[in-house]
């Protein structure tokens, strides 16, 4: 089966490492993401004033146009995930917004595509199980954190991706590729989001916290479903080195990358140049390259 | 098994006038069902006393000291269960429970299962032996689940009646077919593991509902840690530990090492008021409770600290206030105005994430132990019980009342009225009252017949 695929912007520049990688595993593992013919930013938050019509017409016209192309779209950054999996839930429930965005946008969208997180399509249509099988190089030995950040989770009632105040999908997609994950109780606490914009001393804060709790439970490497969030614990630690001296960096993958080591790829291929912190010297010292 | 398992002067029915049966039923035998049932019996009615467990006496009976005046609940209450277990007019069928109902006011039928206890109530004088002796020890539901229990238990040293049963589910011989060491020892031979449920019937004028409440499990609660940090405890837990009769001795120990906890969270409202996720009703006690738990700690442990996470402290009532203003002023509890966000173990600590809401900031306290004040919620088959008694229970189960204000212990139903907590959460104090009443209920009915 095919899916279609939204990319949404960063997957576009800042984290070609993961959408190349997810297109790349895709295929190994039997099914083609299709991009979406046509396709705009997504809103980057979803709104939440009472008077939010104009803010849900980019992300309704992406649900109205992939409707016409089939009837499952997943995505991978989490924050497009969390925008489009809301709005196609609102336009599905909220008959009278769903006609005045649907008069305006000149469309006659019901909400009826299903939306999946890539994460999701793993679990739900191949199965962890199967997965498993098709894991070429597991990643034993390697200690992983999975980190989940807020937006594949929150707000719980919409999203529905697993249980809300302790999941354990992303852990199990990790043992399913060979490595271990270990549990930290920052795995579903804020990155800092755009605070890294205004107030960067405070992401930074987010992020030392998220890192130093996983590195205290024995994480080698954390791994993210989100370019925001990759961009906070990856991009900058080099802040989070300049106040706190003793700070020792930790590899950030996406967890498409960690997937194509699995599935085999070549470490050419896995956009490593895009990681701030260089991955190989450890992938190198676990033996996998 | 002889018919009846206390033989508690079998008094003959008091004879109806009119076919109108002046004796009365009080199904649980909690603080309210005792206290109805002393008043009738003290009224010259034949009370049946009707108690799921093996013994009378309810959570009470799991309480270390009682607020406002800090008093021992085992001191308080033993009088009264035994006065009930002794009482010539009350006969208690424990371990039972109400199956069946049918009839009318001044005369009802009920017919009541008898569980098997396995161990025969008439031959057994009460000694003990069998449970020194019973070599399985697992968790302790009285003790929620930290100190061990024997297979062969009572729910306690003082209990009224003294004789113990056999949990199947736990009993060596049950589960693997040998073992059978408490027929062995028993001097009288009163061990029967062929013992089978009995069916009893009752014909009763007035019933009064007074099964109690439970505690909504920590389980529920994600953000606590879904039950499975061991160090964070619930308020009868709390209870427990610092209970004489307690798995410590009443030593305040954390479960997970035995330690002392030198910093010990309390937070309110878990469950209660959160009508988003949980309970939308105040459990009205946790107020208190919590307040004299953070009171309790201090007097044993002295170096230790106290935090107390609320969202309004609700001390109506006589000499409420008072005690809460003690704590604060006189033994250095610390309150703090907020809800917390969540709990998590770090090493051998327990990590508390909280906001305190007066000065706008986070609060991270790194504990030794978590008292959660969970919500009291209705017994989980206290709806079953309403529609066999015909009465009405609202949303959560609470037995409502047939109006709110002017007959706060009168059914729909004639004949039937509820006390205590399965009508909604209360203190002791309120419990007590509200039994008197429907006990005196009871007596106009019959009065009037």
């Amino acid at each position: 089966m095919d899916y279609l695929y939204f990319p949404g912007c960063t997957l576009y520049t800042k984290a070609k490492n993961f959408d190349q990688t997810a297109r790349n595993c895709s295929k190994l593992l039997g099914f083609e993401l299709k991009e979406l013919s046509k396709w705009t930013c997504c809103g980057a938050t979803f709104p939440l004033a009472t008077d939010n019509l104009m803010a849900l017409l980019p992300p309704a016209r992406i649900l109205a146009n992939a409707r016409e192309e089939g009837n499952v779209l997943t995505t991978l950054c989490a924050v497009c995930f969390n925008v489009i999996k809301r709005t196609n839930r609102l336009i599905q429930g909220d008959g009278e917004k769903r006609d005045k965005i649907n008069n305006y946008i000149e469309k006659n969208y019901a909400g009826d595509l299903r939306v999946l997180h890539y994460l999701e399509v793993l679990k739900q249509d191949i199965g962890f199980s199967q997965l498993k099988e098709k894991v070429q190089k597991p990643l034993a030995g390697l200690k992983t954190a999975a980190y989940y950040g807020c937006m594949l989770l929150r707000p719980f009632s919409e999203m529905g991706f697993d249980d809300k105040e302790r999941p354990s999908l992303f852990e199990e997609f990790l043992e399913a590729l060979g490595a271990k994950a270990v549990d930290f109780p920052y795995k579903i606490e804020c990155c800092g989001s755009f605070q890294s914009v205004g107030s960067p001393e405070v992401a930074t804060e987010c992020a030392y916290k998220i890192l130093t709790s996983a590195i205290k439970n024995g994480a080698e490497a954390v791994v993210s479903t989100c370019p925001m969030c990759t961009f906070n614990i990856d991009h900058k630690q080099a802040d989070i080195r300049q106040k706190y001296l003793d700070f020792k960096p930790v590899p950030i993958f996406y967890f498409t990358q960690l997937l194509g080591i699995s599935m085999g790829l070549d470490h050419q291929t896995l956009g490593f140049e895009q990681n701030a912190i260089d991955p190989l010297p450890l992938l190198r010292e676990k033996g996998f390259f | 098994m002889s018919q009846s398992f206390n033989e508690t002067e079998q008094a003959e029915p008091t004879p109806a006038q009119n076919g109108f049966v002046k004796r009365a039923m009080v199904i649980g035998g909690g603080i309210a069902g005792i206290s109805a049932s002393i008043d009738l019996g003290n009224a010259g009615h034949e009370v049946v006393l009707v108690e799921r467990l093996p013994s009378i006496g309810g959570r009470m009976l799991q309480l270390s000291e009682t607020f406002p005046t800090l008093d021992c609940a085992q001191c308080t209450l033993t009088p009264k269960t035994v006065e009930t277990g002794q009482h010539p007019k009350i006969r208690l069928l424990t371990y039972s429970e109400v199956e069946e109902v049918s009839g009318k006011a001044g005369d009802f039928l009920v017919r009541i299962r008898r569980k098997a206890a396995y161990v025969d109530w008439q031959m057994c004088t009460g000694c003990g032996l069998c449970q020194q002796k019973c070599p399985s020890k697992q968790p302790s539901d009285f003790d929620r689940g930290m100190g061990l229990g024997k297979a062969i238990y009572t729910l306690s040293p003082q209990a009224v009646p003294n004789k113990p049963v056999i949990d199947p589910a736990r009993c060596r011989y049950f589960k693997e077919g040998k073992c059978r060491v408490c027929e062995k020892l028993c001097p009288v031979g009163a061990i029967h593991y062929e013992q089978k449920d009995q069916y009893v019937e009752e014909r009763v004028g007035a019933i009064i509902a007074a099964v109690g409440f439970d505690l909504m499990p920590q389980e529920r609660f994600g953000e606590y840690g879904y039950g499975k940090v061991p160090d964070v405890i619930d308020g009868l837990a709390f209870e427990r530990l610092n209970s004489a009769s307690g798995p410590t001795t009443g030593e305040i120990r954390r479960p997970s090492d035995g330690k002392v906890p030198k910093e010990v969270v309390f937070i309110q409202c878990t469950g209660s008021r959160d009508p988003e996720r949980y309970m939308p009703y105040c459990s009205r006690v946790c107020c208190m409770y919590t307040g004299k738990h953070a009171r309790l700690y201090k007097h044993k442990v002295h170096d230790g600290q106290a935090y107390i996470f609320y969202m309004d402290i609700r001390s109506a009532g006589k000499g409420y206030e008072e005690f809460i203003q003690q704590g604060m002023e006189e033994e250095g509890i610390l309150y703090l105005r907020g809800r917390v966000s969540r709990i998590f173990r770090d090493g051998e600590k327990v990590v508390v994430w909280g906001a305190d809401t007066l000065t706008g900031k986070k609060v991270e306290v790194s504990a030794d132990m978590v008292v959660l004040a969970t919500a009291l919620t209705p017994q989980r088959d206290s709806k079953d019980l309403a529609a066999r008694l015909g009465i009405v229970a609202d949303e959560h189960g609470f037995f409502t009342e047939v109006e709110r204000k002017l007959r706060p212990v009168e059914t729909a139903v004639e004949g039937i009225y509820i006390a205590g907590c399965a009508q909604g959460p209360k203190d002791i104090a309120d419990a007590v009252a509200h039994a008197n009443a429907a006990a005196s209920k009871v007596q106009s009915l019959f009065a009037k017949h």
